[in-house]
């Protein structure tokens, strides 16, 4: 009997009993539907944890005063010790040949006024580096320059959340006047916006020079983050080694005392959120898949149940010439229509799961090719597995027997 | 010589009782014969005939199909020869319930990888039912449903057709209608052996073989006393 043939027979058992067969599949569907929800929601969170961080800036060190205390814990003082300093920055920027640029910040917060409007929000001193190393530009205007660091200039370039607080009107900041603690600042750019992370929202805060932040505003001479732009991605970890030596021997650190300072790898944590996710991903599949096998023995007892009463068939399709075989490939060929066809329905409601979640509750999900290629495989090779055992035992049946089988 | 049994023994064991359903079987059927197996319950006619349809296998001697000798075949031969060159009727006719008549008598072809629909109408055809093919058996009556399946017996133009029982299930105006396409089938060179218990069954056939606990007690010829479609 050809495997066109043995479609035939079993699209037509199956359809003898409609209910039975969709209740029978039930288990395979939720299964591949659960699998495919569950990694598309997965894909989706690693995605965008990837955006976020790759929109920090890539190839980004992050050099932040102070002790990690204990293993994995941040000590007290992280970003608030004095030790760092813009001369450290210069330095790593002069003598370590992988870097491609330094910026170093120095924030607080403070009071803004424009007209009648004012707000507190996060001021910020940087260098003119600041918008190639962090990959953050402004759209409207222009950063500041050199000549504004070293002339100590009262320029301001805001985030987009401070320009609707203080210019709503929508007319442009570009050219504007602001106060900052009672100082006055003309307003040169206004910075793109960059959205919330779990941090914060990034965009509420006002850019000044570094020098004016330090000298004018707040009267302190350290930074509380120095940031590194690494050339190539490959040479991270040794830039980043580099870079400890480096200040370890400004800051007079021995070998074996902790440093002052923490040297963060922005790849690192990166792969820290990546792994993190892949582990919840693969753990929620796989209990996905355990559901699967549920239903694939849901399908097995069926199938086993389908095998009794069709004895008597098996009987006349033996008597008339049915191979031990012919009859083992239409059980299975049932089984694994039932199960790829439970597949094929539960990818069309995972994709339409995902999309849902998406649209309620607002995750991005990524429906991965992979991911419905696995689960709908998975469905498939249920179906071979759990119909073998019915098939076997409908094959083995004795012609004499199953012909008298009442 | 179309079918050739000796010495066949057939020993069961059933619940740890031993049970000699054939002891000692000689029986030799030419191609064109009409044969009536007959004996009372119990007396081996039945095993016989899974015998000779390759349904089951002696216990020991020898059974040779076409000058074949069948006790070296394997399961899927032994399904090719059960395919093509020998047809079953049951005295529950055996249809499957779901398909139609025609669809029923195309089930041999399907196992033998042949799909021609034209074949099937014809042995529909030939039992004068095939303005019944599209019929489901529920919707056939019983003499109607035999016929059905003396199509699916005949559609592989077997070498012989086994007949269990075929009018057990029929009332006598069935089965004299029945019998007569027998007798017609075997008059156009179908080899037929039914086993049967009936007199009136068996007269329609051309031989006459006796079972008795599990061994032939008679064979004689048996001359044709009534005349042939007389009945119709």
């Amino acid at each position: 009997m050809t495997l066109q043939a043995s479609v035939r027979v079993a699209l037509r058992a199956l359809a003898a009993n409609p209910l039975r067969s969709l209740l029978t599949t039930l288990g395979v569907i939720i299964g591949v539907a659960a699998v495919v929800t569950t990694v598309s929601i997965g894909a989706g969170a690693r995605q965008s944890v990837e955006a976020q961080l790759t929109a920090l800036g890539t190839n980004l060190l992050t050099v932040l005063p102070g002790r990690v205390e204990a293993p994995g814990r941040v000590g007290f003082g992280l970003g608030s010790a004095q030790t760092l300093t813009w001369g450290d920055a210069l330095a790593v920027q002069r003598s370590i040949p992988g870097v491609e640029a330094v910026a170093a910040e120095f924030s607080r917060s403070a009071r803004v006024v424009a007209g009648p409007y004012n707000d507190t929000t996060n001021v910020s001193g940087v260098t003119p580096s600041f918008p190639e190393v962090r990959n953050w530009h402004p759209v409207e205007g222009s950063f500041f320059t050199d000549q504004d660091l070293r002339s100590r200039a009262r320029v301001a370039v805001i985030g987009q959340t401070v320009r609707e607080t203080l210019f709503p009107g929508g007319e442009s900041p570009v050219g504007q006047t602001i106060r900052i603690n009672r100082a006055l600042f003309t307003v040169v750019g206004v910075m793109e916006r960059k959205g919330s992370t779990g941090f914060g929202d990034r965009d509420d805060v006002v850019f000044v020079p570094l020098s004016t932040a330090q000298r004018r505003l707040f009267g302190v001479d350290y930074v509380r983050a120095v940031y590194v732009k690494v050339r190539e991605a490959g040479r991270m970890g040794e830039v980043a080694a580099q870079v400890e030596g480096l200040l370890r021997e400004r800051h007079r650190i021995p070998e074996d005392a902790e440093p002052d300072f923490v040297v963060r790898n922005q790849a690192d944590v990166v792969q820290a959120f990546t792994g993190v996710t892949r582990t919840i991903t693969l753990l929620l599949a796989a209990i996905a898949a355990v559901s699967l096998v549920v239903g694939g023995i849901g399908i097995m007892n069926i199938m086993l149940v389908s095998v009794t009463e069709r004895t008597r068939e098996i009987g006349i399709r033996k008597a008339v010439g049915a191979t031990r075989r012919d009859v083992l490939m239409q059980f299975l060929v049932e089984a694994v229509l039932l199960s790829a066809g439970g597949g094929l329905v539960g990818v069309g409601l995972g994709v339409a799961a995902a999309r849902t979640v998406s649209a309620v509750a607002g995750w991005a999900t990524v429906v991965t090719a992979q991911a419905v290629l696995l689960a709908f495989g998975f469905a498939a090779a249920v179906g071979v597995f759990f119909g073998l055992y019915p098939a076997h035992r409908a094959a083995s049946l004795d012609p004499i027997v199953a012909l008298r089988y009442e | 010589m179309l079918i050739e049994l000796r010495d066949v023994w057939k020993v069961y064991r059933m619940d740890g009782v031993e049970v000699q359903a054939l002891r000692g079987v000689d029986l030799r059927v030419e191609a064109g014969e009409f044969v009536a197996i007959m004996g009372p319950s119990g007396s081996g006619k039945s095993t016989c005939m899974n015998v000779l349809g390759l349904l089951d296998r002696p216990t020991s001697g020898e059974y040779r199909f076409e000058g074949r000798d069948t006790t070296a075949l394997s399961e899927v031969e032994a399904a090719r020869l059960r395919n093509r060159r020998i047809g079953f009727v049951f005295q529950s006719f055996n249809l499957l319930p779901r398909a139609t008549a025609l669809e029923n008598v195309e089930l041999p072809l399907v196992y033998a990888g042949v799909r021609d629909r034209q074949r099937a109408l014809a042995a529909l055809r030939s039992v004068g039912l095939e303005h019944r093919a599209r019929h489901l058996p529920s919707q056939l009556s019983g003499g109607e449903q035999q016929r059905v399946a003396i199509a699916r017996a005949l559609v592989m133009q077997p070498a012989v057709v086994l007949a269990d029982e075929p009018t057990g299930n029929l009332d006598s105006r069935a089965s004299a209608e029945v019998m007569q396409l027998f007798q017609r089938l075997n008059r156009e060179g179908v080899t037929v052996i039914l086993v049967t218990h009936e007199a009136e069954v068996a007269a329609f056939a051309r031989r006459i073989v006796q079972f008795r606990d599990g061994r032939i007690v008679a064979d004689r010829p048996n001359p044709p006393r009534v005349p042939e479609g007389s009945l119709r």
